[in-house]
């Protein structure tokens, strides 16, 4: 009695780990589908929103062939929550291609990424939301002595690439690769006798 | 194209203002038609929000670009989905005048 009266306290003043947002790293060209022939009862005016966070998990596993683990990094979200967004938009889109329903793609709590220059010329930095189009000069001294401005966190491809498959300690720090079939929790670091987590993961990102 | 720069008065002369969302004016100037539109900024006193309002009056303006000395981290995502540009320069000494004859080149 007493313990489910402190738990109920803890849990109305305790608030819970902020939502974490996905990143995405450019927005659909379209805003989205219209079946077109319904051989039933004219058209069908229902539809599906899918969410951005959603398009971007079935953009990063199903067009460009990444598993979830790499996905989720570039997400910036845990595995786990990156396979159920990538169940939902499975879901979502199954049931708009059998009931024969529009799908709209919007909404999500989601961020766009975009990549930093600095000029050399006239000291500013800018970025590049039109990532299709290159940046052939400064936008404010049309200089083209300007570099790329990397942020310390940034996790670049060939990190991704690196850190794929390896389980790391969260108190030592100490690296093995990571064996399929046996999840990472499973391993138990052998300096320190600590569960092992995958590297990469958001909240272990400073290792 | 339309370039929105921030401004810390309502002439030529005055020096680009270091914050985005609380700055005292917003310059908004046309490079194809050369015109150019002094607005001051309602949100300058706002306790919170004046960053993401002040997006709104930009974009309402279809800007494409912002020169400011610093962008809040609510302000990032914001531009980004609405694809505009955003060029920080921490220069405070630099004239209103100056940053559009740069523009002009």
């Amino acid at each position: 009695m007493f313990i489910i009266f402190v738990v109920n306290i803890c849990s109305y003043f305790m608030s819970p780990r902020p939502f974490r947002l996905r990143k995405i790293s450019n927005p659909p060209v379209i805003s989205g589908f219209k079946p077109y022939g319904n051989k039933k009862n004219g058209s069908n005016t229902e539809s599906i929103f899918l969410n951005l966070e959603e398009y971007e998990a079935l953009r990063l596993c199903d067009y460009e062939m990444l598993n979830h683990h790499q996905a989720a990094v570039l997400m910036e979200v845990s595995r786990p929550t990156l396979t159920r967004i990538y169940a939902r938009a499975r879901q979502k889109i199954a049931e708009a291609l059998v009931k024969g329903k529009q799908i709209i793609i919007e909404g999500g709590k989601v961020f766009f990424d975009s990549e930093w220059f600095s000029c050399k010329e006239c000291g500013c930095y800018f970025n590049n939301p039109e990532k299709q189009e290159e940046i052939k000069e400064c936008p404010l001294c049309r200089s083209n002595n300007f570099s790329n401005y990397e942020q310390k966190d940034d996790e670049s491809e060939e990190s991704l690439m690196r850190c794929n498959n390896i389980c790391i300690c969260p108190a030592c720090g100490f690296e093995q690769s990571h064996q399929f079939g046996h999840p990472c929790k499973d391993e138990i670091c052998p300096r320190c006798d600590k569960k092992m987590v995958r590297k990469g993961i958001p909240h272990i990102r400073s290792l | 194209m339309k370039v929105a720069i921030t401004s810390t008065g309502n002439n030529l002369e005055s020096k680009l203002d270091q914050r985005f969302g609380r700055c005292l004016f917003f310059v908004i100037y046309d490079s194809e038609t050369k015109g150019m539109e002094f607005i001051p900024n309602p949100n300058k006193d706002a306790e919170e929000g004046a960053g993401p309002a002040s997006v709104q009056l930009v974009a309402s303006r279809n800007v494409q670009r912002i020169i400011s000395g610093e962008f809040g981290i609510k302000i990032k995502s914001l531009l980004d989905s609405l694809k505009i540009q955003m060029i920080v320069l921490k220069e405070p000494d630099k004239s209103i005048r100056e940053l559009i004859d740069m523009l002009n080149q």
